[in-house]
Protein backbone atom coordinates (compact mmCIF):
# COMPACT_ATOMS: atom_id res chain seq x y z
CA UNK A 1 0.00 0.00 0.00
CA UNK A 2 2.81 2.36 0.85
CA UNK A 3 4.48 1.71 -2.47
CA UNK A 4 1.25 2.36 -4.33
CA UNK A 5 0.83 5.67 -2.56
CA UNK A 6 4.34 6.71 -3.46
CA UNK A 7 3.46 6.22 -7.11
CA UNK A 8 1.00 9.11 -6.97
CA UNK A 9 3.07 11.28 -4.67
CA UNK A 10 2.54 14.65 -6.40
CA UNK A 11 6.00 15.82 -5.39
CA UNK A 12 7.87 12.80 -6.65
CA UNK A 13 7.94 14.18 -10.20
CA UNK A 14 10.27 16.97 -9.11
CA UNK A 15 12.88 14.60 -7.68
CA UNK A 16 16.30 14.92 -9.24
CA UNK A 17 18.19 11.69 -9.89
CA UNK A 18 21.72 11.32 -11.24
CA UNK A 19 21.73 9.28 -14.42
CA UNK A 20 24.04 6.44 -15.47
CA UNK A 21 26.29 6.55 -12.44
CA UNK A 22 27.25 10.19 -12.91
CA UNK A 23 26.40 10.92 -9.26
CA UNK A 24 30.02 11.28 -8.32
CA UNK A 25 31.06 13.74 -11.05
CA UNK A 26 32.74 16.77 -9.59
CA UNK A 27 34.18 20.02 -10.90
CA UNK A 28 36.39 22.06 -8.56
CA UNK A 29 34.82 20.30 -5.60
CA UNK A 30 31.24 20.91 -6.73
CA UNK A 31 28.96 18.08 -7.72
CA UNK A 32 27.98 18.22 -11.39
CA UNK A 33 26.10 14.96 -11.73
CA UNK A 34 24.29 14.56 -15.06
CA UNK A 35 20.75 14.33 -13.72
CA UNK A 36 17.36 13.85 -15.29
CA UNK A 37 17.04 17.63 -15.03
CA UNK A 38 20.24 18.06 -17.06
CA UNK A 39 18.98 15.49 -19.56
CA UNK A 40 15.84 17.53 -20.18
CA UNK A 41 17.90 20.68 -20.55
CA UNK A 42 19.87 18.80 -23.20
CA UNK A 43 16.67 17.61 -24.89
CA UNK A 44 15.26 21.16 -24.80
CA UNK A 45 18.44 22.52 -26.38
CA UNK A 46 18.48 19.85 -29.09
CA UNK A 47 14.78 20.23 -29.92
CA UNK A 48 15.11 24.00 -30.01
CA UNK A 49 18.18 23.66 -32.22
CA UNK A 50 16.31 21.40 -34.64
CA UNK A 51 13.33 23.75 -34.59
CA UNK A 52 15.41 26.81 -35.48
CA UNK A 53 17.47 24.75 -37.95
CA UNK A 54 14.25 24.12 -39.87
CA UNK A 55 13.92 27.88 -40.25
CA UNK A 56 17.43 28.27 -41.66
CA UNK A 57 16.55 27.35 -45.24
CA UNK A 58 16.73 31.06 -45.98
CA UNK A 59 14.26 30.83 -48.81
CA UNK A 60 12.82 34.02 -50.18
CA UNK A 61 9.38 32.46 -50.20
CA UNK A 62 9.27 30.66 -46.84
CA UNK A 63 7.78 27.25 -46.23
CA UNK A 64 5.60 26.53 -43.21
CA UNK A 65 8.44 25.66 -40.86
CA UNK A 66 10.58 28.62 -41.86
CA UNK A 67 7.49 30.82 -41.52
CA UNK A 68 6.92 29.52 -37.99
CA UNK A 69 10.51 30.19 -36.91
CA UNK A 70 10.39 33.63 -38.50
CA UNK A 71 7.14 34.33 -36.66
CA UNK A 72 8.90 33.66 -33.36
CA UNK A 73 11.94 35.79 -34.16
CA UNK A 74 9.67 38.53 -35.48
CA UNK A 75 7.55 38.31 -32.34
CA UNK A 76 10.57 38.77 -30.06
CA UNK A 77 11.95 41.50 -32.33
CA UNK A 78 8.66 43.41 -32.26
CA UNK A 79 8.35 43.04 -28.50
CA UNK A 80 11.83 44.42 -27.94
CA UNK A 81 11.30 47.26 -30.39
CA UNK A 82 7.96 48.14 -28.77
CA UNK A 83 9.44 48.13 -25.25
CA UNK A 84 12.97 49.42 -25.78
CA UNK A 85 12.98 51.05 -29.22
CA UNK A 86 15.67 50.78 -31.86
CA UNK A 87 18.27 49.86 -29.22
CA UNK A 88 16.22 46.74 -28.45
CA UNK A 89 17.32 44.89 -31.58
CA UNK A 90 20.67 43.91 -30.08
CA UNK A 91 18.94 41.99 -27.28
CA UNK A 92 17.05 39.73 -29.68
CA UNK A 93 19.54 36.82 -29.38
CA UNK A 94 19.33 36.79 -25.60
CA UNK A 95 15.58 37.32 -25.21
CA UNK A 96 14.86 34.86 -28.02
CA UNK A 97 17.04 32.22 -26.37
CA UNK A 98 15.40 32.91 -23.02
CA UNK A 99 11.85 32.82 -24.34
CA UNK A 100 12.29 29.75 -26.51
CA UNK A 101 14.32 27.84 -23.90
CA UNK A 102 11.64 28.37 -21.26
CA UNK A 103 8.79 27.75 -23.70
CA UNK A 104 10.26 24.49 -24.98
CA UNK A 105 11.15 23.35 -21.47
CA UNK A 106 7.61 24.03 -20.26
CA UNK A 107 5.95 22.30 -23.20
CA UNK A 108 8.35 19.34 -23.29
CA UNK A 109 7.73 18.88 -19.58
CA UNK A 110 4.00 18.61 -20.27
CA UNK A 111 4.31 15.91 -22.92
CA UNK A 112 2.41 12.76 -21.93
CA UNK A 113 5.52 10.60 -22.33
CA UNK A 114 4.61 8.62 -19.20
CA UNK A 115 2.33 6.64 -21.52
CA UNK A 116 5.37 5.06 -23.18
CA UNK A 117 7.31 4.73 -19.91
CA UNK A 118 9.48 7.87 -20.09
CA UNK A 119 9.30 10.49 -17.39
CA UNK A 120 9.36 14.06 -18.60
CA UNK A 121 11.01 16.44 -16.19
CA UNK A 122 10.12 20.10 -16.11
CA UNK A 123 13.31 21.80 -14.97
CA UNK A 124 11.55 25.20 -14.96
CA UNK A 125 9.71 23.92 -11.87
CA UNK A 126 12.98 24.21 -9.94
CA UNK A 127 13.74 27.59 -8.48
CA UNK A 128 17.43 26.82 -8.78
CA UNK A 129 16.98 26.94 -12.54
CA UNK A 130 14.52 29.82 -12.78
CA UNK A 131 16.60 31.71 -10.23
CA UNK A 132 19.72 31.41 -12.36
CA UNK A 133 17.83 32.62 -15.43
CA UNK A 134 16.40 35.52 -13.43
CA UNK A 135 19.86 36.40 -12.12
CA UNK A 136 21.27 36.37 -15.66
CA UNK A 137 18.52 38.76 -16.79
CA UNK A 138 19.04 40.96 -13.76
CA UNK A 139 22.81 40.95 -14.26
CA UNK A 140 22.31 42.08 -17.86
CA UNK A 141 20.09 44.91 -16.64
CA UNK A 142 22.73 46.01 -14.11
CA UNK A 143 25.62 45.70 -16.58
CA UNK A 144 23.80 47.61 -19.33
CA UNK A 145 22.58 50.22 -16.87
CA UNK A 146 25.96 50.96 -15.34
CA UNK A 147 27.76 50.62 -18.68
CA UNK A 148 25.50 53.12 -20.43
CA UNK A 149 24.70 55.56 -17.64
CA UNK A 150 27.38 55.04 -14.99
CA UNK A 151 26.34 56.25 -11.58
CA UNK A 152 23.53 58.18 -13.25
CA UNK A 153 21.79 54.79 -13.37
CA UNK A 154 20.79 55.39 -9.74
CA UNK A 155 18.41 58.11 -10.93
CA UNK A 156 16.21 55.12 -11.82
CA UNK A 157 15.15 55.15 -8.18
CA UNK A 158 13.84 58.71 -8.46
CA UNK A 159 10.89 58.79 -10.87
CA UNK A 160 10.34 61.91 -12.93
CA UNK A 161 8.51 64.73 -11.18
CA UNK A 162 9.01 63.42 -7.67
CA UNK A 163 8.73 66.37 -5.25
CA UNK A 164 12.01 66.96 -3.45
CA UNK A 165 10.72 66.16 0.08
CA UNK A 166 9.37 62.83 -1.19
CA UNK A 167 12.69 61.60 -2.55
CA UNK A 168 13.97 60.10 0.75
CA UNK A 169 10.77 58.07 0.97
CA UNK A 170 10.32 57.16 -2.70
CA UNK A 171 13.92 56.19 -3.41
CA UNK A 172 14.10 53.32 -0.86
CA UNK A 173 10.75 51.99 -2.06
CA UNK A 174 11.93 52.11 -5.66
CA UNK A 175 15.19 50.49 -4.65
CA UNK A 176 13.43 47.65 -2.85
CA UNK A 177 11.04 47.07 -5.75
CA UNK A 178 14.05 47.04 -8.06
CA UNK A 179 15.90 44.48 -5.95
CA UNK A 180 12.81 42.30 -5.67
CA UNK A 181 12.67 41.94 -9.46
CA UNK A 182 14.96 38.90 -9.84
CA UNK A 183 13.07 37.07 -7.10
CA UNK A 184 9.64 37.80 -8.54
CA UNK A 185 10.93 36.92 -12.00
CA UNK A 186 12.33 33.56 -10.94
CA UNK A 187 9.64 32.63 -8.43
CA UNK A 188 6.73 33.42 -10.77
CA UNK A 189 7.86 30.86 -13.34
CA UNK A 190 8.84 28.26 -10.73
CA UNK A 191 5.53 28.58 -8.85
CA UNK A 192 3.37 28.54 -11.98
CA UNK A 193 5.05 25.45 -13.36
CA UNK A 194 5.15 23.59 -10.08
CA UNK A 195 1.54 24.39 -9.19
CA UNK A 196 0.31 23.17 -12.57
CA UNK A 197 2.20 19.92 -12.36
CA UNK A 198 1.14 19.29 -8.76
CA UNK A 199 -2.47 19.97 -9.70
CA UNK A 200 -2.31 17.51 -12.60
CA UNK A 201 -0.69 14.92 -10.37
CA UNK A 202 -3.25 15.35 -7.59
CA UNK A 203 -6.13 15.09 -10.04
CA UNK A 204 -4.59 12.00 -11.60
CA UNK A 205 -4.32 10.45 -8.14
CA UNK A 206 -8.05 11.18 -7.72
CA UNK A 207 -8.72 9.42 -11.01
CA UNK A 208 -6.60 6.38 -10.11
CA UNK A 209 -7.69 6.02 -6.48
CA UNK A 210 -11.33 6.79 -7.26
CA UNK A 211 -11.50 4.26 -10.08
CA UNK A 212 -9.74 1.64 -7.97
CA UNK A 213 -12.34 2.15 -5.21
CA UNK A 214 -15.10 0.83 -7.45
CA UNK A 215 -17.68 1.93 -9.98
CA UNK A 216 -19.49 4.36 -7.64
CA UNK A 217 -16.42 6.35 -6.63
CA UNK A 218 -15.02 6.06 -10.11
CA UNK A 219 -18.17 7.74 -11.46
CA UNK A 220 -18.46 10.36 -8.74
CA UNK A 221 -14.79 11.29 -8.32
CA UNK A 222 -12.73 9.63 -11.04
CA UNK A 223 -14.67 10.68 -14.13
CA UNK A 224 -15.22 14.37 -13.19
CA UNK A 225 -11.55 14.59 -12.18
CA UNK A 226 -10.55 13.13 -15.50
CA UNK A 227 -12.68 15.62 -17.44
CA UNK A 228 -11.27 18.43 -15.29
CA UNK A 229 -7.75 17.17 -16.03
CA UNK A 230 -8.32 17.49 -19.76
CA UNK A 231 -9.32 21.11 -19.25
CA UNK A 232 -6.40 21.74 -16.91
CA UNK A 233 -4.01 20.22 -19.47
CA UNK A 234 -5.17 22.78 -22.03
CA UNK A 235 -4.79 25.47 -19.38
CA UNK A 236 -1.28 24.26 -18.58
CA UNK A 237 -0.28 24.52 -22.25
CA UNK A 238 -1.54 28.09 -22.14
CA UNK A 239 0.35 28.75 -18.90
CA UNK A 240 3.52 27.27 -20.43
CA UNK A 241 3.33 29.86 -23.20
CA UNK A 242 2.23 32.72 -20.99
CA UNK A 243 4.94 32.18 -18.38
CA UNK A 244 7.65 32.08 -21.03
CA UNK A 245 6.17 35.25 -22.54
CA UNK A 246 5.96 36.97 -19.15
CA UNK A 247 9.57 36.09 -18.39
CA UNK A 248 10.74 37.49 -21.72
CA UNK A 249 8.45 40.53 -21.51
CA UNK A 250 9.56 41.47 -17.99
CA UNK A 251 13.19 40.97 -18.98
CA UNK A 252 12.69 43.33 -21.91
CA UNK A 253 10.93 45.87 -19.66
CA UNK A 254 13.80 45.73 -17.17
CA UNK A 255 16.33 46.11 -19.97
CA UNK A 256 14.31 49.12 -21.13
CA UNK A 257 14.85 50.69 -17.69
CA UNK A 258 18.57 50.12 -18.10
CA UNK A 259 18.67 51.41 -21.68
CA UNK A 260 16.46 54.45 -21.37
CA UNK A 261 16.19 55.04 -17.58
CA UNK A 262 12.72 56.56 -17.15
CA UNK B 1 9.34 19.30 -1.82
CA UNK B 2 12.40 18.01 -3.64
CA UNK B 3 13.32 21.52 -4.81
CA UNK B 4 14.22 22.37 -1.20
CA UNK B 5 14.97 18.92 0.18
CA UNK B 6 17.55 18.21 -2.52
CA UNK B 7 18.87 21.76 -2.76
CA UNK B 8 22.15 21.17 -0.97
CA UNK B 9 23.15 18.14 -3.05
CA UNK B 10 21.86 19.25 -6.47
CA UNK B 11 22.17 23.02 -6.78
CA UNK B 12 25.67 22.92 -8.21
CA UNK B 13 24.81 20.39 -10.90
CA UNK B 14 21.59 22.28 -11.73
CA UNK B 15 23.46 25.56 -12.11
CA UNK B 16 26.31 23.96 -14.03
CA UNK B 17 24.20 22.15 -16.58
CA UNK B 18 21.82 25.07 -16.95
CA UNK B 19 24.77 27.35 -17.76
CA UNK B 20 26.12 24.75 -20.18
CA UNK B 21 22.87 24.21 -22.06
CA UNK B 22 21.47 27.71 -21.83
CA UNK B 23 24.90 28.98 -22.86
CA UNK B 24 24.85 26.61 -25.82
CA UNK B 25 21.36 27.79 -26.69
CA UNK B 26 22.41 31.43 -26.45
CA UNK B 27 25.65 31.19 -28.40
CA UNK B 28 24.67 28.61 -31.01
CA UNK B 29 21.00 29.41 -31.55
CA UNK B 30 20.64 32.96 -30.26
CA UNK B 31 23.87 34.42 -31.62
CA UNK B 32 24.47 32.02 -34.48
CA UNK B 33 21.14 31.14 -36.06
CA UNK B 34 18.62 33.80 -35.09
CA UNK B 35 20.50 36.69 -36.80
CA UNK B 36 20.55 34.69 -40.03
CA UNK B 37 16.84 33.96 -39.79
CA UNK B 38 16.19 37.65 -39.20
CA UNK B 39 18.54 38.59 -42.03
CA UNK B 40 16.42 36.44 -44.32
CA UNK B 41 13.32 38.23 -43.11
CA UNK B 42 14.98 41.61 -43.61
CA UNK B 43 16.16 40.55 -47.06
CA UNK B 44 12.65 39.49 -47.99
CA UNK B 45 11.16 42.72 -46.64
CA UNK B 46 13.75 44.65 -48.62
CA UNK B 47 12.96 42.65 -51.74
CA UNK B 48 9.24 43.25 -51.33
CA UNK B 49 9.77 46.96 -50.73
CA UNK B 50 12.07 47.17 -53.77
CA UNK B 51 9.58 45.28 -55.93
CA UNK B 52 6.77 47.54 -54.79
CA UNK B 53 8.88 50.60 -55.51
CA UNK B 54 9.77 49.25 -58.96
CA UNK B 55 6.11 48.51 -59.68
CA UNK B 56 5.16 52.00 -58.56
CA UNK B 57 7.89 53.53 -60.71
CA UNK B 58 6.73 51.48 -63.70
CA UNK B 59 3.15 52.59 -63.15
CA UNK B 60 4.23 56.22 -62.86
CA UNK B 61 6.23 55.88 -66.06
CA UNK B 62 3.24 54.33 -67.80
CA UNK B 63 1.03 57.16 -66.57
CA UNK B 64 3.58 59.66 -67.82
CA UNK B 65 3.73 57.95 -71.21
CA UNK B 66 -0.02 57.90 -71.42
CA UNK B 67 -0.18 61.58 -70.53
CA UNK B 68 2.44 62.41 -73.15
CA UNK B 69 0.59 60.28 -75.69
CA UNK B 70 -2.64 62.08 -74.84
CA UNK B 71 -1.01 65.49 -75.27
CA UNK B 72 0.47 64.39 -78.59
CA UNK B 73 -2.83 62.92 -79.65
CA UNK B 74 -4.63 66.14 -78.80
CA UNK B 75 -2.07 68.14 -80.75
CA UNK B 76 -2.42 65.83 -83.73
CA UNK B 77 -6.18 66.09 -83.62
CA UNK B 78 -6.04 69.85 -83.35
CA UNK B 79 -3.63 70.14 -86.27
CA UNK B 80 -5.75 67.75 -88.35
CA UNK B 81 -8.82 69.81 -87.60
CA UNK B 82 -6.89 72.95 -88.55
CA UNK B 83 -5.89 71.39 -91.87
CA UNK B 84 -9.46 70.31 -92.55
CA UNK B 85 -10.78 73.75 -91.69
CA UNK B 86 -8.17 75.42 -93.90
CA UNK B 87 -8.97 73.12 -96.80
CA UNK B 88 -12.65 73.81 -96.30
CA UNK B 89 -12.06 77.56 -96.27
CA UNK B 90 -9.91 77.35 -99.37
CA UNK B 91 -12.46 75.26 -101.19
CA UNK B 92 -15.23 77.62 -100.14
CA UNK B 93 -13.23 80.67 -101.30
CA UNK B 94 -12.40 79.00 -104.62
CA UNK B 95 -15.97 77.96 -105.33
CA UNK B 96 -17.19 81.43 -104.37
CA UNK B 97 -14.79 83.11 -106.78
CA UNK B 98 -15.79 80.63 -109.49
CA UNK B 99 -19.43 81.35 -108.79
CA UNK B 100 -18.73 85.05 -108.96
CA UNK B 101 -16.94 84.68 -112.27
CA UNK B 102 -19.77 82.59 -113.66
CA UNK B 103 -22.26 85.13 -112.40
CA UNK B 104 -20.47 88.03 -114.10
CA UNK B 105 -20.21 86.04 -117.28
CA UNK B 106 -23.92 85.27 -117.14
CA UNK B 107 -24.76 88.87 -116.33
CA UNK B 108 -22.72 90.06 -119.30
CA UNK B 109 -24.39 87.54 -121.60
CA UNK B 110 -27.78 88.62 -120.32
CA UNK B 111 -26.99 92.28 -120.84
CA UNK B 112 -25.74 91.55 -124.39
CA UNK B 113 -28.84 89.57 -125.14
CA UNK B 114 -31.05 92.35 -123.80
CA UNK B 115 -29.26 94.96 -125.94
CA UNK B 116 -29.60 92.72 -128.93
CA UNK B 117 -33.28 92.22 -128.25
CA UNK B 118 -33.82 95.97 -127.83
CA UNK B 119 -31.98 96.65 -131.06
CA UNK B 120 -33.96 94.03 -132.90
CA UNK B 121 -37.16 95.52 -131.55
CA UNK B 122 -36.12 99.00 -132.61
CA UNK B 123 -35.17 97.73 -136.04
CA UNK B 124 -38.46 95.88 -136.26
CA UNK B 125 -40.39 98.98 -135.21
CA UNK B 126 -38.55 101.06 -137.80
CA UNK B 127 -39.38 98.46 -140.40
CA UNK B 128 -43.00 98.49 -139.31
CA UNK B 129 -43.00 102.32 -139.55
CA UNK B 130 -41.55 102.43 -143.00
CA UNK B 131 -43.95 99.73 -144.12
CA UNK B 132 -46.81 101.66 -142.53
CA UNK B 133 -45.69 104.90 -144.25
CA UNK B 134 -45.58 103.21 -147.61
CA UNK B 135 -48.88 101.59 -146.94
CA UNK B 136 -50.40 104.89 -145.86
CA UNK B 137 -49.13 106.62 -149.03
CA UNK B 138 -50.42 103.82 -151.10
CA UNK B 139 -53.82 103.82 -149.39
CA UNK B 140 -54.14 107.56 -149.67
CA UNK B 141 -53.22 107.58 -153.37
CA UNK B 142 -55.65 104.81 -154.12
CA UNK B 143 -58.54 106.15 -152.13
CA UNK B 144 -58.14 109.85 -152.53
CA UNK B 145 -55.96 109.94 -155.54
CA UNK B 146 -53.82 112.45 -153.81
CA UNK B 147 -50.19 112.24 -153.55
CA UNK B 148 -48.88 112.41 -150.02
CA UNK B 149 -45.34 113.22 -149.53
CA UNK B 150 -43.23 110.82 -147.59
CA UNK B 151 -42.44 113.14 -144.66
CA UNK B 152 -46.14 113.93 -144.19
CA UNK B 153 -47.04 110.33 -144.27
CA UNK B 154 -44.31 109.50 -141.84
CA UNK B 155 -45.54 112.23 -139.53
CA UNK B 156 -49.08 110.95 -139.68
CA UNK B 157 -48.00 107.36 -139.11
CA UNK B 158 -45.86 108.35 -136.14
CA UNK B 159 -48.81 110.26 -134.66
CA UNK B 160 -51.13 107.34 -135.20
CA UNK B 161 -48.62 104.83 -133.81
CA UNK B 162 -47.81 106.89 -130.78
CA UNK B 163 -51.58 107.20 -130.15
CA UNK B 164 -51.72 103.46 -130.45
Amino acid sequence: MAAEQAKVDPMHQFTIEPLAGSGGWELAGYNIAFTNSALWMLITTVVLFLFVLGGMKRELVPGRWQMTVETFTGFIDNMLEANIGQAGHKYVPYVFSLFMFILFANILGLLPLGVIGLHPFTFTSHFTVTGVLAIISFAIVLLVGFWKHGLHFFSLFVPHGTPLPMIPIIAPIEFISFMVRPFSLGLRLFVAMMAGHVLLEVLSSFVIDGTNAGLLWGGVVGLPSFILMIGICALELLVAGIQAYVFALLTSLYINDAENLH
Amino acid sequence: MPQIAQLAETWSSQVFWLLVFFGTTFFVIGRGMVPRVMATVAQRDGQIAADLAAAKAARDAADEQEEAWRVRENENRASAQAIVAKAKDEAAAKSESKLKAAQTRLDKKLADAETRIAEARRAALAEVESVAVEAAQDIVSRLAGAKVTKPAATKAVKEAMSHG
